[in-house]
């Protein structure tokens, strides 16, 4: 009863199904609920299609807001509500800790699978021994860059941010005396939510300032190498980035970039397809490299997204059947070959179709391997809240709202208070 | 002088005309163009499609979603004023100890912050089973629709003249009577007044909405708009997000517009008469 | 003696059917008020109740009671160091009430002056006015949730027309980012708020207006008076009471905002109001008792708010009869 019309309707829904599927009783209605960027959702749906084929089952897909930090909101509400109306969920790679209680043990179910994925990744949904959620694709960004543009000035793919910053203002000044007024430096994720915890992250730990809260639970973030990290984010607000960037989430960079708009842009290896897709502005013109270093080596922050399956759902069998079915190695190749998206299991680095398709990502396996993971397994439940008050601190001190010094001051006192006498 | 006074005024009425209706307008502009059109600033109408109504109406759940703003609203407003006919009849008609404390009351809760009762409810809706059914929006709504409805109607039939009741009395008939026999009739007015009031402050509740339900099947047109996603692969889809603002709203403001006087009224009773 | 017992059974039967007449009042006034104890009182009581324990979204039925702590607690780290902690101790609350008063002053400020020019003009008698009238309403007829979309694009700092528009006539030189800077994300809330609910304003001002008698009006004119001065001296001190209680309806309103700025700057310190950080808390963290502490401090404020405007705009709640 997802309607909730009441007992006619009901009844009449009752009529139907028993008329519809008395020849094969087995097939049941399952959800899923998918936060989406780029072709995520129609990759989804082709996948379902092939499921339903194979099972007879029918999968509804519940959209979300590209938002992650709005998505987990709406998650977490949603499971502490019991609510029985989803079967599997698309969870992100920090969520496993805090919402482990709501999901089934996936373990005995993926035995035979979970030795193919990479086991620093199984370990990340493992959670007191249960395996909660099995990884669909990773994710590991990287900096593109327009060849053509860095070519035809004469610069080379930048390889600290110093460069980049340089960089980035020349092709700029220069773009635009050629009459391109809109065009701008570097474009990256800088709205207030999880993605610009994920930038601010790689620009610190590439400074050599840690990593928030280091593993074993200290708070490490008040240093002056952080500091410095976000002063120089700080300068690119107004020279070479939008100051729109301040309100940009992945798409909205996206947009900005495949437009044909920036030299730069930080993104996750979804944009890479797109970016090569027939109606963008700069396919064949760009390429990717690694983040670059503040100093300290690059870094990029471990992303991802894995499949769980509700404690509450009316089909448990059925939903971790689907759940698997869209973790399996089909799924991840054609996820990978059409969407650049990374896979999960270890051997499709090696396939030779995928490599062809986007040569992007053999490449990448060495990038996210040592990616840095957000500290969501040392904060625990309080994760969501550690990552809120570190994106409001760097988003205050790169909008102007105070100076960085002081934010990470502040934030450390916040930090303190959260974790009182101990991370739980 | 006199010429320059009534530029003047003239200047003033067209900058409020302009501004209050200028963003629905470039809504409209914005909900008829396609592709990358969309991204270019016009002042005028320059393209006519219809490819974001077919979208948004075909795609997805939004027809649906108005269904179920459709339904919860009515269903609201029906209880709503069934509920505060006979309430309001006692609190105008009728003196007994209590009244001024219980109007004093019904004000207050109409003016309750909808955050404070959201951690109850939720505990509410869970235990009741209703968890993201419509049925438990229309309970949440009760909350604000019943207290208004209650004291709009309240002040309209304490303007009604006592001679009228006074008739009926003589009569010998009872207050069941009185309000189904004498005062229904001369409150229709009243009554399609408030309830359009409560009508359009149930369609356009948020908080509730977001909280209390979850599928794209069963969330109602605010919660739909605000949380409509491209299955494309353009960034924002501003394009049908504009296109369901206006579906959502033409309605609305037709029924303003029709129902102007009337509402004016209603408002005033809420507020000014008090 | 005939006429006597007629007069007692009369006030006999009257009384009677006084008697009656209360008992059904009673009768017709408890359907309304269970429902409302059940949707509003009960829920309420949770929510305080709430605030008081160590509640969590997984965990409601099993929260123990804690006091204060929620409020306020001395943490004590026993080293003979210590810190305050809880709501009252809390900046980001702090923040969040100033940021709440801030917008319902500023909003209520600009809705009062652009809602009486509004007025104003709707009260002049001249050609087209029931089309301004129509014109006027739409802003108000229009679901808080679309204004804040529709404005969200306007102010869009790419494509949307507004930086276009100031661009044009050089207000700005180069593009804003309206709903993402620190500086401008309050600025466009308010623009929001005021342009969404002035309408609301200008009709309760409006009829407050049309309450005062014309001959007042007719005898200023003949005595030649200024017409800006007729209306400080003679209009406003007739329309004051109407906008008391529309002033202190709007700020009830204001104090409580959510919606908008949740849609139109999600995440923004700078506008993050005390509804969005009760909302925050008990949804979104794990923090559910805190939130609920938030939900009654809010509830507290506005409750003392209205006892305050009940008594200035001394409400008539017996009807003057």
């Amino acid at each position: 009863m997802k309607l909730g019309y009441g007992p006619a309707a009901l009844a009449v829904g009752t009529m139907l199904v028993t008329g519809l599927f008395t020849g094969s009783a087995l097939a049941v209605d399952l959800a899923i609920v998918s936060g989406a960027v780029g072709d995520d959702i129609k990759m989804l749906r082709s996948n379902l299609d092939r499921y339903e084929k194979e099972t007879g089952n029918t999968v509804k897909i519940v959209e979300m807001p590209q938002s992650t930090t709005d998505q987990f909101g709406q998650y977490r509400l949603w499971l502490s509500a019991g609510n029985a109306d989803i079967d599997v969920y698309r969870t992100d790679v920090i969520w496993a800790p805090q919402l482990a209680n709501h999901l089934l043990d996936l373990t005995e179910a993926a035995k035979d699978v979970a030795g193919a994925h990479f086991p620093s990744i199984i370990e990340s949904q493992t959670v007191d021994g249960k395996l909660v959620a099995i990884p669909m694709f990773t994710d590991a960004p990287a900096l593109y860059y327009r060849k053509d543009l860095l070519e035809k000035y004469g610069a080379e793919p930048p390889k600290t941010w110093e460069e980049l910053t340089a960089t980035a203002q020349m092709v700029q000044d220069k773009e635009r005396e050629a009459g391109n007024g809109d065009f701008h430096g570097f474009v990256f994720q800088g709205a207030a939510y999880e993605g610009l915890t994920c930038d601010a992250l790689e620009w610190v730990k590439s400074h050599g300032g840690g990593q928030i809260v280091e593993a074993d639970g200290t708070i490490s973030i008040n240093n002056p190498d952080a500091i410095k990290a976000i002063n120089t984010a700080k300068s690119w607000i107004g020279t070479i980035s939008p100051e729109g960037v301040l309100g940009y989430k992945e798409e909205d960079a996206r947009g900005v970039w495949q437009t044909g708009s920036a030299a730069f842009m930080r993104n996750w290896p979804y944009a890479y397809s797109l970016s090569n897709s027939d109606d963008s502005a700069v396919k064949g013109k760009f390429d990717v490299a690694p983040l670059p270093s503040g100093g300290d080596g690059s870094a990029a922050t471990l992303g991802g997204w894995n499949l769980a399956v509700s404690k509450y759902s009316k089909h448990p069998d059925e939903a971790i059947g689907l759940a698997l079915f869209l973790a399996s190695e089909e799924s991840q190749k054609r996820r990978a070959t059409e969407l650049s998206r990374l896979p999960t299991i270890e051997a499709l680095y090696d396939d030779p179709d995928v490599a062809a398709a986007q040569p992007i990502i053999p490449s990448w396996k060495e990038i996210f391997l040592n990616a840095v993971p957000r500290p969501s397994a040392p904060t625990k439940k309080d994760y969501n809240e550690v990552s809120k008050e570190f994106w409001t601190a760097v988003h205050d001190s790169l909008s102007g709202n105070g100076d960085t010094e002081a934010n990470f001051k502040k934030l450390e006192a916040k930090l303190k208070r959260l974790k009182g006498s101990g991370w739980e | 002088m006199n010429i320059l006074k009534s530029i003047g005024f003239y200047a003033l009425v067209i900058i409020i005309v302009v501004v209050s209706v200028f963003p629905f307008y470039y809504a409209i502009l914005t909900s008829f163009k396609s592709g990358t059109a969309i991204f270019q600033v016009d002042y005028w109408p320059k393209y006519f499609s219809w490819e974001n109504y077919r979208l948004v109406m075909t795609q997805g759940s939004f027809p649906l979603n108005i269904l179920n703003s459709l339904f919860v609203s009515s269903v609201v407003v029906v209880i709503s004023l069934f509920l505060a006919i006979t309430a309001s009849f006692a609190l105008a008609r009728v003196r007994f100890r209590g009244r001024k404390l219980l109007l004093l009351t019904i004000l207050s809760v109409s003016m309750f912050p909808q955050i404070a009762v959201l951690a109850g409810l939720f505990e509410m809706i869970r235990a009741l089973g209703i968890y993201n059914t419509l049925w438990s929006l229309v309970l949440a709504y009760m909350i604000f629709t019943l207290p208004f409805t209650v004291w709009v109607l309240t002040t309209f039939m304490r303007d009604l003249p006592v001679e009228l009741e006074e008739a009926a009395i003589v009569d010998g008939a009872n207050s069941w009577a009185i309000v189904t026999r004498v005062f229904m009739p001369l409150m229709w007015p009243a009554l399609v007044t408030t309830g359009l009031l409560a009508f359009i402050a149930a369609w356009n509740e948020f908080l509730f909405a977001l909280t209390f339900v979850s599928n794209n099947d069963t969330r109602t047109v605010p919660v739909a708009i605000a949380l409509l996603s491209g299955a494309s692969e353009q960034e924002i889809p501003w394009g049908p997000i504009m296109a369901a603002s206006v579906i959502v709203t033409v309605p609305l403001i037709v029924l303003v517009l029709i129902f102007q006087r009337k509402i004016v009224a209603g408002l005033t009773a809420g507020g000014v008469k008090g | 003696m005939a006429a006597s017992d007629t007069a007692t059974a009369a006030r006999s039967r009257r009384s009677n059917l006084k008697a009656e007449r209360i008992r059904s009042s009673w009768i017709f006034l408890a359907p309304m008020l269970l429902v409302l104890a059940f949707v509003a009182g009960w829920p309420l009581l949770k929510t305080i109740w709430f605030g008081f324990t160590d509640a969590s979204l997984d965990a409601l039925s099993s929260a123990d009671f804690i006091g204060f702590n929620n409020y306020l607690e001395w943490v004590d780290y026993g080293d003979g160091d210590g810190e305050w902690y809880g709501l009252l101790a809390d900046p980001d609350w702090w923040q969040a009430v100033y940021n709440t008063v801030f917008f319902s002053l500023v909003s209520v400020f600009f809705e009062t002056i652009f809602g009486t020019i509004v007025a104003l003009v709707l009260h002049a008698e001249f050609k087209g006015r029931g089309f301004v009238r129509a014109a006027v309403l739409i802003p108000w007829a229009i679901p808080t949730i679309v204004s804040a979309k529709m404005w969200a694009w306007m102010m869009n700092d790419q494509f949307g027309i507004l930086n276009d528009l100031f661009l044009h006539i050089g207000v700005i030189s180069q593009p804003i980012a309206w709903t993402a800077s620190a500086d401008t994300a309050m600025i466009a809330v308010l623009i929001v708020d005021i342009w969404k609910t002035t309408p609301f304003m200008a009709l309760l001002i409006l009829a407050g207006l049309q309450m005062i008698p014309q001959d007042i009006y007719e005898a200023a004119k003949i005595d030649g008076i200024n017409p800006v001065k007729v209306f400080f001296r003679v209009t406003l001190p007739l329309i004051k009471p109407a906008l008391a209680v529309a002033v202190i309806f709007r700020a009830l309103d204001a104090l409580r905002v959510f919606d908008l700025i949740y849609v139109l700057t999600p995440n923004n310190s700078q506008t993050k109001t005390m509804s969005v950080f009760a909302q925050e808390n008990l949804f979104q963290f794990d923090k559910f008792a805190y939130g609920s502490a938030a939900s009654t401090l809010l509830f507290l404020v506005i409750g003392v708010i209205t006892i305050v405007y009940l008594k200035i705009a001394r409400v008539d709640l017996e009807g003057g009869r």
